[in-house]
């Protein structure tokens, strides 16, 4: 079984085409299933119903049906707006998601690609979002879409710093930023990364959530001042794009985060022929369980402001990440 | 040294308060979900509350008051005098108003009720009666005889001490 699946994926191109399409699967699905969950979830500590009717049961059809709804919509581009970028950006902030998929590790051997600087690639990448919402901002010609667009990139400042540092201990302790050995490092040492990173896990999420702009972070959004912030003027599928996106995002950036501190595929006991097996299970549950966190601490905290982001960025959490550096690293190497 | 003194209490009170409710609504839907599922279950109103504006065509008047005050303009009076034999045979030919329309757009009515306080002849009364959606805009607008109709759902006056 495992040299066919070999000889198969052998083939460039043939390897290529299943990667692609199973990734082109995965996105739509994840974003489905995490959306579904968000609405749900949120409903019950509202205490609401939630989705209901569609698909007979629970509404599990809910979100298909919200899809389908979005192709049948007009595809309106304003009359004033950059068109050519305007089209571009939801395609720039989809891409985003897309190639951090590409160095999750799901398994002993079982990434997309085992990139060498697998983590900085993740990092790299994930700002790119950010790019393709201040075009998107930018280019609807609207000054609520603009606003947005600029708080996004405010707010870019604020966490990308903290992101990177928060990582940095975990690349001391695994002394690599292939993610795949990252994830053998902590299988070598017995435990989970986060039983000595456990500052370095908490700015990660908290960078996390500013990045994935989610409430508490969600100032580009700010339903309540921007209208839908650089949102505001996308319609039909390029909506459904930005949705699709943004539910996949937190599937990637908790997959990293997994991966980094939780031990990502890997249970303490198992053996290596178990992980094959069960490793992307596994590491689902544990992204689920970020996830749920996610949707927990939207439907319980208000907004921040864009200058109490930064003040917290600026002077809690890079500070704390570069005290926990200096204490990793001097803790390496004394014991 | 109170509670309130310790960093990051308030936010874990409040992610309690949202992981409790979650797990009232999930796990005991009986006693803690208060959603009605409407078009199965069906609610029943207060008997005061404001559903539908009823009206009694034999006390009206013609007087215009009500589409005078009401602030949406929802409310279209038309009438015409109508001449009434005299009572005695030396007496006068009396004059009296008589209804020829009276419609209400829903759509546009905000239920402020301010028709119904300023009648002078008490012919506008609020009903509990809600379930009157339609699926053209141009059906919401009830006439003289439907909201005649809705009279019947009018609770007894309560009485007066």
């Amino acid at each position: 079984m495992t040299d066919i699946f070999a000889g198969v994926m052998s083939n460039f191109w043939v390897g290529l085409g299943i990667k692609l399409g199973i990734v082109a699967g995965l996105i739509p699905v994840v974003g489905m299933i995490i959306g579904f969950a968000e609405m749900k979830l949120s409903a019950k500590m509202q205490n609401r119903v939630g989705p209901y009717y569609a698909g007979g049961r629970w509404g599990w059809a809910q979100l298909i049906a919200d899809g389908i709804k979005f192709f049948q919509k007009e595809d309106i581009i304003p009359a004033n707006a950059d068109r050519q970028i305007f089209k571009i950006a939801p395609a720039l902030v989809l891409a985003s998601t897309v190639a951090l998929v590409v160095v999750i590790p799901f398994g002993p051997g079982l990434a997309f690609r085992n990139l060498e600087l697998g983590l900085f690639f993740a990092l790299a990448i994930s700002s790119l979002s950010t790019i393709g919402v201040l075009i998107a901002g930018w280019s609807s010609a609207n000054k609520y879409s603009l606003i947005g667009g600029l708080r996004a990139a405010g707010q870019l400042i604020a966490y990308e710093l903290p992101l990177v540092l928060s990582v940095v201990g975990v690349v001391v302790l695994a002394g690599t930023m292939n993610l795949t050995t990252i994830v053998e490092a902590q299988i070598a040492a017995g435990y989970p990364y986060l039983v000595l990173q456990f500052v370095g896990f908490g700015i990660f999420m908290i960078a996390a959530l500013a990045e994935l702009s989610r409430i508490p972070f969600d100032m580009p959004i700010a339903e309540s001042e921007l209208v839908m912030g650089y949102l505001t003027e996308y319609t039909g599928f390029r909506f459904l794009f930005f949705f699709l996106a943004e539910f996949a995002n937190m599937f990637t950036m908790s997959a990293i985060a997994a991966t980094l501190f939780l031990g990502g595929y890997w249970l303490p006991g198992m053996t290596e022929e178990q992980m094959i097996v069960a490793g992307p299970l596994i590491l689902a549950a544990k992204v689920f369980l970020l996830i749920f966190v996610m949707i927990w601490f939207r439907w319980t905290f208000p907004r921040f402001r864009e200058d109490q982001l930064q003040r917290i960025a600026w002077k809690v959490l890079v500070p704390l990440a570069l005290a926990n550096i200096a204490v990793t690293a001097i803790l390496k190497v004394v014991i | 040294m109170t509670s309130r003194s310790i960093p990051g209490y308030g936010l874990a009170k409040g992610m309690w308060v949202t992981l409790s409710t979650m797990f009232k609504t999930i796990f005991l839907p009986k006693k803690h979900l208060r959603t009605v599922m409407y078009p199965q279950v069906k609610e029943t109103p207060v008997p005061r509350a404001r559903g539908v504006i009823a009206l009694d065509q034999e006390a009206c008047t013609v007087c215009m008051l009500c589409a005078r005050q009401c602030p949406d303009w929802c409310i279209y009076i038309e009438g015409h005098k109508e001449e009434v034999p005299p009572d005695k045979p030396e007496g006068r030919i009396k004059v009296r108003s008589k209804l020829d329309r009276f419609d209400i757009d829903y759509a546009l009515c905000m239920y402020c009720g301010i028709c119904v306080e300023v009648c002078p002849f008490d012919a506008l009364f609020w009903s509990p009666e809600y379930e009157y959606s339609e699926y053209q805009m141009g059906d919401m607008m009830h006439d003289m005889d439907r909201l005649q109709d809705w009279l019947k759902t009018v609770p007894e006056p309560p009485e007066l001490a």
